[in-house]
C-alpha cells in the first residue's frame, strides 16, 4: 500500500525547513503533534477490519501508544471531562468516534461518573431504535456533533450490553482454544449478537479526512508539560476499553 | 587489489545469481517470505507468499569452470500451504510461508518444517533415479498380465531412471494456534520441536501430531490487559532444554525446560535499559524486537529491532554487549515511517559460519553486515544494475544531510517499498541468499 510514491511522502527533517517556505510555516504545537498522533493511531487500529485477521502485534504496540498519549495528557489535564463543553473549533472534526462504546468495568467500580462524550464523528450514527443492542449503523450524510446530553441514555444502555459482549468474545475465544469442544452448536448459541453488531459499527467508523500528516511531527521528542485547554476527551478508562476491543477483534 | 583486501581483511561480495523475474508489476504470490539454507549450504529452500517452497541445490563445483563456485538452481518446487478459511472467525488464513526450518539429514532424504499462521508442516523432499522393471504380474505399461500365461518367473531389477524429486508432506501439524505463527525452532534432540505464534509457544514431537506441549503462555486472563506479545524464539544449538523468546516490549526470556512443565517463568531476563534522552511515543514501537538468534556456538544470543543489532552475552542480562546501528538516519523520521506502517517492518537478522560476522536488511534494498572483530561495516545492494557475473558489490553510504557526494543517497530518495527483511548465510562459507521482494540474490565473496 505504500510503494508508490513512497520517497516522497517521507517529510524533511529539521535542517531542510530552514530558509525555504516551508520553514515560514510553524512547527505545530506539541499537543497539536500529539493529538494528530494520537488520531493517527485510533484509525490504524480501526482499519483492522479486514480479510485477514490483523496482526495482533502491530494492534498491541498501536494500543499502548494510544495508552500512553492518554496517560500523558491525563497527567497534564489535557484530557479534560466534557462537561466544560469547551471544546475548541479545532476539536470538532477529530476522531473520536469510539467514544459510543461501552465505558470498562473498572471505572465502574471506582465510581467514577463519566459526564458525557466529546464530539462523534461526523459519519457516524447512532441507531436509538434499539434498545439493548449497542448496535450502531453508519450514515453517509454530514452530521452536526450531537449534544452531548442526548446521548447520556445510550451510555447507560451501553454498559450492560458491554459485559455481554465482553463476555461473548471472551468465550468465542476460549472455545476456539478448547480443542476438545465437542459441538460447535454449543459456540454459536452463546454468542451474543451484539458481536456482530460491533463488526458493523467497526466497519462503519470512517476515518478522519485530516489524518495524514507528519508535517513538523519529525521533531516529536521527549514530552514537554504545557497547558492547554484545546482538547477535551471522553474518560481514559473508555477509550482504553474501546482500544482493548478493537485488539481483541 | 588482492593484496589490499587481504590487508583489510575485507571480503570482497561479488554478484553470483539472482532468481527471479523482472517483471515491473510484482504478483504478491511471488514475494519470498522466508530463506533457509539447510544444515551442510548444499541446499537454500525460499517460501513465498503464494505458500509455494522452491529449494535450490547447489551443484557440484567443478574443475573446468573453478571460477564458478557452485551455483544454485532449482531442485525442488511445491506448494506448501494452501489458503484456508476459518468460519467460526470468518477470516481468511493467509497461505503465506512465514518460516521455514531445515531437519538435520539422516538419510539420502531431506526433510524440512514449513509453516504458515496456523499451521506446521514437515515434508520429505527425496529423489528418485531409478525403477524397478520386470514385474511378474504386470507389464511395462501397468496392465495385468494374464496369469495363465506367465511361464516364467523373473526378479525385478531397479533400472536407471531421470532423476525426480518430489517432496510429500509427511507430518501436518494442526490446530495448535490461535494466534499467528511467528517462529518455529528445531531442538537439538532432533525429536522435538517448538512453534510459537503473538502468545504462546508450543512443543511438539515429530511423531506426534494431533498433540502438543504448551510451555509458555503469556496470555492475560483478562484480554484488556494484554500489551506485550512473542516476536520470535528459538532452541539453543546444543542444550535441548533451553530456549529463547521475545517480546515487543524488547525484552528476551531465556527458559528452561527442565524447571517446570509451563516456562512461564524465566530463568534469565535480558533487558537494557531505556535511554531516557532518546525517549519518545515511538521508544517502544521501535524496541519491539523483530529476530532473536543464537550464536553457533551457543554463546551469544543476537537480537534485532527496528533501528539496532544487538550482541547479548547468555551470561550478561542487563545489556547487549555490542549495539549496532542498522539506519539510525530513520530516527528523526519515525512518524513518517509509522504513518505508512513501515514501523511495523520485521527485519530479520543472520550469523555467519564463524560468528564472527552478522548481517541484516534495511530499505532501498539495502543490506548491512557488521565485523564484530574489526568493528567495521558495510553496507551494500541488491540490484539488478550490480548483477553483471562475478561483479564485485561496490558500498554504499546514506548521507543524512548536508552535501551529499556523488555517490551517496539521500534518506529522503530511499525506497521504502524496497525492504530487505530475509537475509541467510551459508552455514560454513561467505555464501549470502537476499532476499529482494520477488527476487533472490546470491552473493559469494571474491575467489583469488
Amino acid at each position: 500500500m505504500f510503494v508508490r510514491g513512497l520517497k516522497r511522502k517521507c517529510f524533511d527533517g529539521e535542517e531542510d525547513i530552514e530558509g525555504t517556505l516551508a520553514g515560514i510555516k510553524a512547527i505545530p504545537s506539541y499537543n497539536l503533534q500529539r493529538q494528530s498522533l494520537l488520531d493517527m493511531s485510533l484509525v490504524k487500529l480501526q482499519l483492522c477490519h479486514m480479510l485477514v485477521e490483523p496482526n495482533l502485534c502491530r494492534s498491541v504496540l498501536i494500543a499502548n501508544t494510544v495508552r500512553q498519549i492518554q496517560e500523558e495528557m491525563t497527567q497534564d489535564g489535557t484530557w479534560q471531562m466534557i462537561n466544560t463543553q469547551s471544546t475548541g473549533q479545532g476539536s470538532l472534526d477529530r476522531l473520536v468516534s469510539t467514544d459510543i462504546l461501552c465505558r470498562s468495568s473498572r471505572e465502574q467500580a471506582e465510581g467514577k461518573h463519566v459526564l458525557g462524550y466529546s464530539t462523534f464523528n461526523k459519519d457516524f450514527e447512532a441507531d436509538q431504535a434499539q434498545d439493548s443492542s449497542e448496535t450502531m449503523s453508519t450514515t453517509s450524510s454530514e452530521q452536526a456533533p450531537r449534544n452531548l446530553q442526548s446521548n447520556v441514555w445510550e451510555m447507560e444502555n451501553l454498559q450492560e450490553n458491554k459485559g455481554n459482549f465482553q463476555k461473548s468474545l471472551d468465550q468465542i475465544f476460549e472455545t476456539l482454544e478448547n480443542k476438545s469442544s465437542n459441538s460447535v452448536e454449543d459456540l454459536f448459541s452463546e454468542v451474543d449478537n451484539s458481536y456482530y453488531d460491533l463488526d458493523t459499527m467497526l466497519t462503519g467508523m470512517m476515518s478522519n479526512t485530516k489524518m495524514g500528516h507528519c508535517d513538523g511531527l519529525e521533531t516529536f521528542s521527549s514530552p514537554t508539560t504545557t497547558a492547554s485547554n484545546s482538547n477535551c476527551k471522553s474518560d481514559l478508562n473508555e477509550l482504553d476499553h474501546i482500544v482493548e476491543i478493537l485488539v481483541e477483534s | 587489489l588482492t593484496g589490499l583486501a587481504n590487508l583489510m581483511q575485507d571480503v570482497l561480495w561479488c554478484f553470483s545469481q539472482v532468481k527471479g523475474t523482472i517483471d515491473v508489476g510484482v504478483a504478491e504470490a511471488d514475494i519470498i517470505s522466508t530463506v533457509e539454507f539447510n544444515h551442510s549450504g548444499e541446499l537454500l529452500a525460499t517460501g513465498d507468499k503464494g505458500g509455494r517452497v522452491v529449494i535450490f541445490q547447489r551443484e557440484q563445483e567443478s574443475k573446468n569452470q573453478p571460477h564458478r563456485r557452485g551455483e544454485y538452481n532449482v531442485y525442488s518446487t511445491f506448494q506448501s500451504h494452501e489458503p484456508e478459511f476459518d468460519y467460526l472467525k470468518s477470516l481468511e488464513i493467509e497461505e503465506k510461508i512465514n518460516k521455514i526450518r531445515w531437519l538435520p539429514q539422516q538419510n539420502a532424504a531431506y526433510f524440512l518444517l514449513s509453516t504458515n499462521d496456523k499451521t506446521v508442516k514437515l515434508w520429505k523432499v527425496s529423489e528418485r533415479d531409478k525403477r524397478p522393471e520386470g514385474y511378474n504380474l504386470k507389464d511395462e505399461d501397468g496392465r495385468l498380465r494374464d496369469p495363465s500365461m506367465i511361464t516364467v518367473l523373473r526378479v525385478p531389477v531397479l533400472r536407471p531412471m531421470d532423476l525426480m524429486v518430489e517432496a510429500t508432506p509427511r507430518r501436518v501439524f494442526a490446530n495448535a494456534h490461535t494466534y499467528h505463527i511467528n517462529s518455529i525452532s528445531v531442538n537439538s534432540d532432533y525429536e522435538t520441536y517448538m512453534s510459537a505464534d503473538d502468545l504462546r509457544i508450543n512443543l511438539w514431537n515429530f511423531e506426534i501430531t494431533n498433540q502438543s506441549f504448551n510451555i509458555v503462555d503469556i496470555k492475560p486472563a483478562n484480554m484488556e490487559e494484554l500489551t506485550e506479545v512473542i516476536t520470535a524464539a528459538e532452541f539453543h544449538p546444543h542444550h535441548c532444554n533451553t530456549f529463547v523468546y521475545s517480546s515487543s516490549k524488547g525484552t528476551i526470556r531465556l527458559c528452561d525446560m527442565r524447571a517446570a512443565a509451563l516456562c512461564d517463568r524465566h530463568a534469565k531476563f535480558f533487558e537494557e535499559p531505556e535511554d531516557p534522552s532518546n525517549r519518545s511515543f515511538f521508544s517502544e514501537i521501535i524496541s519491539s524486537i523483530s529476530d532473536v538468534k543464537f550464536s553457533h556456538s551457543g554463546r551469544f544470543i543476537m537480537t534485532r529491532d527496528y533501528l539496532t543489532i544487538k550482541v547479548w552475552d547468555l551470561n550478561m542480562e542487563n545489556r547487549p554487549i555490542e549495539t549496532y546501528q542498522v539506519h539510525d538516519y530513520l530516527r528523526s523520521k519515525l512518524c513518517s515511517l509509522y504513518e505508512n506502517d513501515c514501523i511495523f517492518d520485521k527485519f530479520e537478522c543472520v550469523w555467519n559460519g564463524s560468528d564472527s560476522v552478522i548481517m541484516t536488511g534495511s530499505y532501498n534494498n539495502f543490506f548491512r553486515m557488521f565485523d564484530r572483530n574489526t568493528k567495521r561495516d558495510v553496507t551494500l545492494e541488491a540490484s539488478r544494475e550490480n548483477s553483471k557475473p562475478r561483479a564485485v558489490l561496490k558500498p554504499r553510504k546514506v548521507c543524512v544531510g548536508g552535501k551529499r557526494r556523488k555517490d551517496e543517497i539521500s534518506v529522503d530518495s530511499l525506497d521504502f517499498g524496497k525492504k530487505i527483511l530475509h537475509t541467510a548465510w551459508h552455514p560454513a562459507e561467505n555464501i549470502i541468499a537476499v532476499a529482494a521482494t520477488n527476487n533472490l540474490y546470491i552473493f559469494q565473496d571474491k575467489v583469488n
